[in-house]
């Protein structure tokens, strides 16, 4: 199969493109730098630029859609023209190349309205409630994509739930270097229990999704690692493999009381790419609940996730070069 | 009509009804509105369902009735009575014997055919009895839901009907206002829905519609000189003799129709089937589901008869022991003896002694009106008092009701007012309590109690008097197969259950004790436990209470107990693993005599609770020579195993086939037989009884001392005896090849997980392996199916709320588990167990805990 991967810079992206080339397909990547995917065929340009969408799903046969602003803030208008009309391009694009495949990746938090999730499915995508620009946009474009799916195109939506493996800087660098200034704290005894998805896992979930799209057309399906765990272990565990001091285990009560503000200027504060490292929206994703129902996802996607959280730790280490 | 939350508009229909009623005037047409569920009914129809609704509901009451009966095939008709729900108002006051005449007129205008089946609500209870006693031969049953049908003059009518009563409040409160109708739609438990709410009030927007529920509380036959007392007085005696099966579905949470009126219309129709849902109210039929168990009672009862075909066998009474040892030699030998605190027999009774006293107490009870089927509540601690009264109850045939202090405050009342004791014997400190929660029965008081203070509790007899009178009780004995005890549950699942045994199951226990023990006629024992003071004199064995506060178990103190087993060379002991905890850190206090007294003892039974095999470990070098058994049974069956603490070792090591995963409990006693009826994918132990190794399943036995019902728990009688000839426990285990049982938790705390069922007991002896864990349950949080596994650990020490477990703990446990399925690990100071026996883990509670920590909104103080 020839497909294009947008967004192969990033972790997931990279990682989505280097299994499919070594699951023998033809891998074209589109994203702004070099992607770094070895054995792929690499097209830089903006996802907001038709043009270089046109020739980006040129011959292709099917479309894996991973770019996007992901950032915890920044100007709504921006947000809207890369995740909302960039998504809403390149299906436009897609399906003018007849692409008969496309699988959109998205996130659980399109869904996320603030409560605890508990074993929940995945449930449908909605801007009005969602969370911050990040998950709005998201929304906006999972319901596009979704509602792109017809006859001719097959159209699913994959919702990784945190990602992280080694070389991750969204939230394993951040954690770390928190941790490592003393200052990570938990909420609530770090006792609410989150899915996360080790990198690799979720790569092999979207390119079950290439394949089985039969399966899963105009559905949206979470992915995690089927491992949820209290949000103060997986910390610990994150900063065990990274050499750094795990975070304090008990947090004065105030911080419990001041929960939603104090995380928030608790995880503010300068850092070195100049964005507030966490918002209020990824600091309820780390202090409640957020654990989900798998069994349709691997039913119908025919798929386990390879990687326990146990191996994912111990790549994490190896990365570092720490024995744990 | 409006279109209504739960009602198919198909159903609403109006019929023009010509009138027989002495009220209204020759030539009267009333218009009627009903409920009809035949639209909906696809195939042929077995019958029909006529439900008659109460003040101030309407037929809307009735709509999960109709929805299911069009499922199952019966017709259900429910009429809006005339001047309510969106029936006429005629304007005229109509009393009882018109509203029957009406529902006939009614049935007669829409052409309604038998068999027919009544149903009633409230003071529609009575309509539809009156009607039901009319129309016998179309009648095939009778089904009555919170309903009264007499008020016993001696007693004053409940207090928020004489409120509504009341000349100044009555019309303000029916029917220039809505309280009346807003009061009866609060008493929904839990809480109506909005629109629900408003589907009730939709028939009584204006007073003039209201009009019928201000004259409905005025036909309220308060005392004899009201004008419908006699037509009730009427109905109340003639429904004695409807021989139909009756089904009474009750919320026993309802301020007006209490388990009083329940009581009295059992008294009634003896023969009726009857559940209690614990927790319900006065709208019954919205608290709970009614239908399910109206149509599968329908199935049972409406289509074939129920057949006990089974051949009793012969048996003895439980007394029997008393009546043959007090006629022989032994007559004068020690049958049964109190230890006072100085180490020494208080007072004692031989077996002569015994069975006259046993005798002469009955008859002075039979003198006072305790009569065969009277229940009688004790609560007199165990010792010879309780003896004698226990058996001079079961020689009357009286029912006796033994709820302990185990069950708590709340617990404790619950059960005593749902069985509604006729006679209530206790020390001062229960009086005092039946005084407080309003028990009721006829109070007899036990032990001292001043003059004044009797007056004050309402005592009526005095123990002490009763047992001063001379004559001897020359009744017959009472039917094996009649009732003769009820007792409860332990609660640790849900509400306390109380277990009715016949005679006959009762001395089947006993025979199955002694078998089991190998306790022959003329040994001796300690009953440090108090279930088995009873069964000391039926066995034929001398027993002896110890000096201890036998409501608080671990009380017993090794001096004590050993003091009891030197006062009559016992070579038995009974005691709960609290006494024996206790008894083990007392030890060092035994004097010689006693040291020699515990030598000689050769049965050390420790029964009520689980037992850890660490404590008989740590108990058998002070019981040197004694075979240290712990049974496994529950209320509904005592005991259904045995193992003593060498075949437990054993079990440790057993490596054939379904060996391990659990609790080793041993092998059937004599006369029972256990069978595992196997889990499906979702839970449900949906399997044939199987004996074969290594499934796992609910744990059914069979046995001549199984129970015989539930008290008033229809529903729950039904499902635990849904494999007809066995009692489904409740339990999860399985058997392993040499027909030992292995229990692996309660059926409710089943873990569903993605991968698979998860039984806890397991996960939780490897748990509680560790060195640091003194405590650990395993529980799954979650949506059923998709469950996360969640181990709570309680360390020997350093822990507080319920927090997260440090790493190496944590790490230990999942290690000790042996697989990565644990999603978490918590710590917390203390594990909450029943109340009873401060032995079981309350998982549902810690599930609760753990779910509430692990939904990371702060947490829940244990």
């Amino acid at each position: 199969m020839k497909v294009l991967v947008t967004g192969a810079s990033g972790m997931l992206g990279g990682a989505v493109a280097s299994l499919l080339v070594q699951n023998g397909h033809t891998v074209r990547t589109l994203q702004r730098r070099s992607s770094g995917v070895l054995g792929a065929e690499d097209v830089t340009g903006q996802l907001t630029d038709r043009r270089t969408l046109e020739t980006a799903v040129a011959d292709m046969d099917a479309v894996v859609h991973l770019a996007a602003k992901v950032s915890f803030t920044g100007d709504p208008a921006e947000f809207h023209r890369v995740n909302v009309t960039g998504t809403a391009d390149l299906l436009r694009a897609a399906r003018t190349a007849g692409i008969g495949r496309f699988v959109h990746v998205s996130s659980p938090s399109v869904a996320h309205i603030g409560k605890p999730l508990v074993g929940a499915a995945a449930g449908p995508a909605d801007p009005r409630q969602a969370r911050g620009s990040y998950a709005r946009t998201k929304a906006e474009s999972e319901i596009l994509a979704l509602g792109a799916n017809d006859d001719r195109m097959s159209v699913t939506a994959i919702r990784p739930h945190i990602v992280w493996g080694p070389g991750d800087t969204q939230l394993v660098e951040r954690v770390l270097n928190r941790a490592r200034a003393g200052r990570l704290p938990l909420l609530a005894g770090g006792t609410a229990l989150v899915d996360t998805t080790y990198v690799d896992n979720a790569a092999s979930a979207i390119a079950a999704a290439l394949h089985r799209i039969d399966h899963v057309r105009g559905l949206a399906l979470v992915v995690t690692n089927g491992e949820p765990r209290p949000i103060g272990e997986l910390l610990a565990r994150m900063c065990a493999a990274g050499g750094v001091p795990g975070p304090r285990m008990s947090v004065p009560s105030w911080v419990g009381r001041l929960a939603g503000s104090a995380v928030e200027t608790f995880w503010r504060g300068s850092n070195a790419d100049g964005e507030p490292p966490m918002t209020r929206f990824l600091a309820e994703q780390l202090s409640t609940a957020h654990w989900f129902d798998q069994r349709q996802t691997r039913k119908l996607l025919d798929w386990t996730p390879e990687v326990s959280l146990d191996e994912g730790f111990a790549r994490l280490a190896d990365h570092y070069g720490v024995a744990i | 009509m409006v279109e209504l939350p739960g009602v198919d508009p198909a159903w609403s229909a109006y019929l023009n009804v010509p009138s027989t009623a002495g009220v209204d005037p020759q030539g009267t047409v009333n218009r009627w509105h009903y409920l009809d569920n035949l639209p909906s009914i696809a195939g042929e129809v077995r019958g029909t369902l006529l439900c008659v609704h109460g003040n101030p509901t309407w037929s809307y009451l009735w709509r999960s009735v109709l929805a299911a009966g069009a499922r199952h095939g019966w017709r259900v008709v429910a009429v809006d009575q005339l001047e309510m729900g969106f029936s006429d108002r005629t304007g005229r006051k109509r009393q009882l014997a018109d509203r029957i005449t009406d529902l006939d007129d009614f049935v007669a205008a829409a052409g309604v055919r038998g068999p027919l089946v009544t149903v009633g609500h409230d003071w529609g209870g009575v309509v539809s009895l009156g009607f039901a006693e009319r129309n016998r031969s179309d009648l095939l049953a009778v089904i009555l839901t919170n309903t009264a049908i007499h008020q016993d003059p001696g007693s004053p009518i409940p207090a928020p009907l004489r409120l509504a009563l009341n000349g100044a409040i009555h019309r303000l409160g029916t029917s220039t206002t809505t309280a009346f109708l807003d009061t009866t739609l609060a008493l929904a438990r839990p809480r109506l829905a909005g629109d629900v709410r408003a589907a009730y009030r939709a028939p009584y927007r204006t007073a003039d519609r209201r009009r019928g529920i201000e004259q409905f509380v005025a036909d309220i036959p308060v005392g004899p000189g009201h004008p419908s007392h006699a037509e009730l007085t009427r109905i109340a005696e003639s429904i004695r003799t409807l021989d139909v099966p009756v089904l009474m579905l009750w919320g026993p949470r309802d301020p007006i129709f209490s388990d009083t009126y329940l009581d009295d219309l059992i008294r009634r129709l003896p023969h009726a089937d009857v559940h209690r849902f614990e927790g319900a109210s006065h709208l019954v039929a919205e608290d709970r589901d009614i239908a399910a168990p109206i149509f599968d009672w329908l199935n049972v009862r409406a289509s074939s008869d129920d057949d006990e075909s089974e051949a009793p066998g012969a048996t003895t009474p439980l007394w029997h022991q008393i009546r043959e040892r007090s006629r022989g030699p032994a007559a004068q030998t020690l049958a049964i003896a109190d230890m006072g605190q100085d180490g020494s027999v208080a007072a004692s009774l031989s077996w002569q002694e015994l069975d006259s006293r046993v005798s002469r107490l009955a008859a002075a009870l039979n003198r006072i009106g305790v009569t065969a089927g009277s229940r009688v509540s004790l609560m007199v601690p165990p010792g010879i008092d309780l003896t004698v009264l226990i058996y001079a109850c079961l020689k009357l045939g009286a029912v006796i009701v033994v709820a302990d202090a185990g069950l708590g405050p709340k617990g404790l009342s619950r059960a005593v007012r749902g069985t509604v004791p006729n006679f209530l014997i206790g020390i001062e400190r229960a009086l005092a309590a039946a005084r407080l929660f309003g028990w009721p029965g006829v109070r007899i008081s036990a032990g001292a109690v001043s003059p004044l203070r009797g007056r004050l509790l309402d005592v009526r007899y005095r123990l002490e008097d009763l047992l001063s009178e001379g004559n001897a009780y020359d009744g017959a004995d009472p039917d094996a197969d009649s009732d003769a005890a009820i007792l409860f549950t332990s609660g640790s699942t849900g509400p306390a259950k109380g277990v009715v045994y016949t005679h006959r199951q009762l001395s089947a226990m006993r025979d199955t004790l002694a078998a089991t023990l190998q306790l022959a006629p003329g040994s001796a024992l300690v009953a440090g436990f108090a279930p088995f003071a009873l069964l000391g004199p039926a066995l034929g064995a001398a027993s002896v209470t110890p000096d201890m506060d036998v409501t608080a178990p671990r009380t017993l103190t090794a001096r004590a107990l050993s003091d009891a087993a030197a006062a009559i060379d016992a070579t038995t002991v009974f005691a709960s693993p609290a006494a024996l905890r206790n008894v083990l850190a007392t030890a060092a206090d035994v004097s010689d005599r006693g040291k020699a007294a515990l030598e000689r003892i050769e049965v050390l039974l420790s029964a009520g609770a689980p037992v850890p095999v660490t404590l008989l470990e740590h108990l058998q070098p002070l019981v040197p020579n004694a075979v240290l058994h712990t049974p496994y049974g529950m209320t509904e069956a005592l005991p259904v195993t045995d193992i003593d603490l060498g075949q437990i070792r054993e079990s440790a090591a057993s490596t054939c086939s379904g060996a391990g995963n659990g609790v080793c409990v041993g092998a059937p006693v004599p006369g029972a037989e256990i069978r595992i009826s196997a889990l499906d994918r979702d839970g449900v132990a949906s399997g044939e009884p199987t004996a074969e190794p290594g499934v796992t399943g609910e744990i059914l036995v069979r046995a001549p001392h199984v129970k015989d019902r539930y008290f008033r728990l229809w529903v729950t009688e039904r499902e635990s005896s849904r494999t007809a000839g066995w009692h489904r426990t409740g339990d999860v285990g399985h058997l392993d090849a040499q027909e030992r049982l292995w229990v692996e938790g309660r059926l409710a705390h089943l873990i569903t997980s993605a991968d698979g069922i998860l039984t806890p007991v397991g996960p939780e002896q490897a748990i509680e392996r560790l060195d640091d864990v003194r405590q650990a349950a395993v529980v799954g949080i979650g949506p059923a199916g998709t469950q996360a596994v969640v181990a709570v650990v309680e360390p020997a020490h350093g822990a507080g709320a319920i927090s997260l477990a440090p790493t190496t703990l944590a790490s230990a446990v999942r290690q000790a588990v042996g697989s990565e399925q644990l999603a978490a690990v918590l710590t917390v100071s203390a594990l909450p167990t029943d109340i009873r026996h401060n032995a079981k883990i309350d998982r549902s509670a810690v599930a609760e805990w753990a779910a509430a920590a692990l939904e990371g909104r702060g947490r829940k103080r244990p």
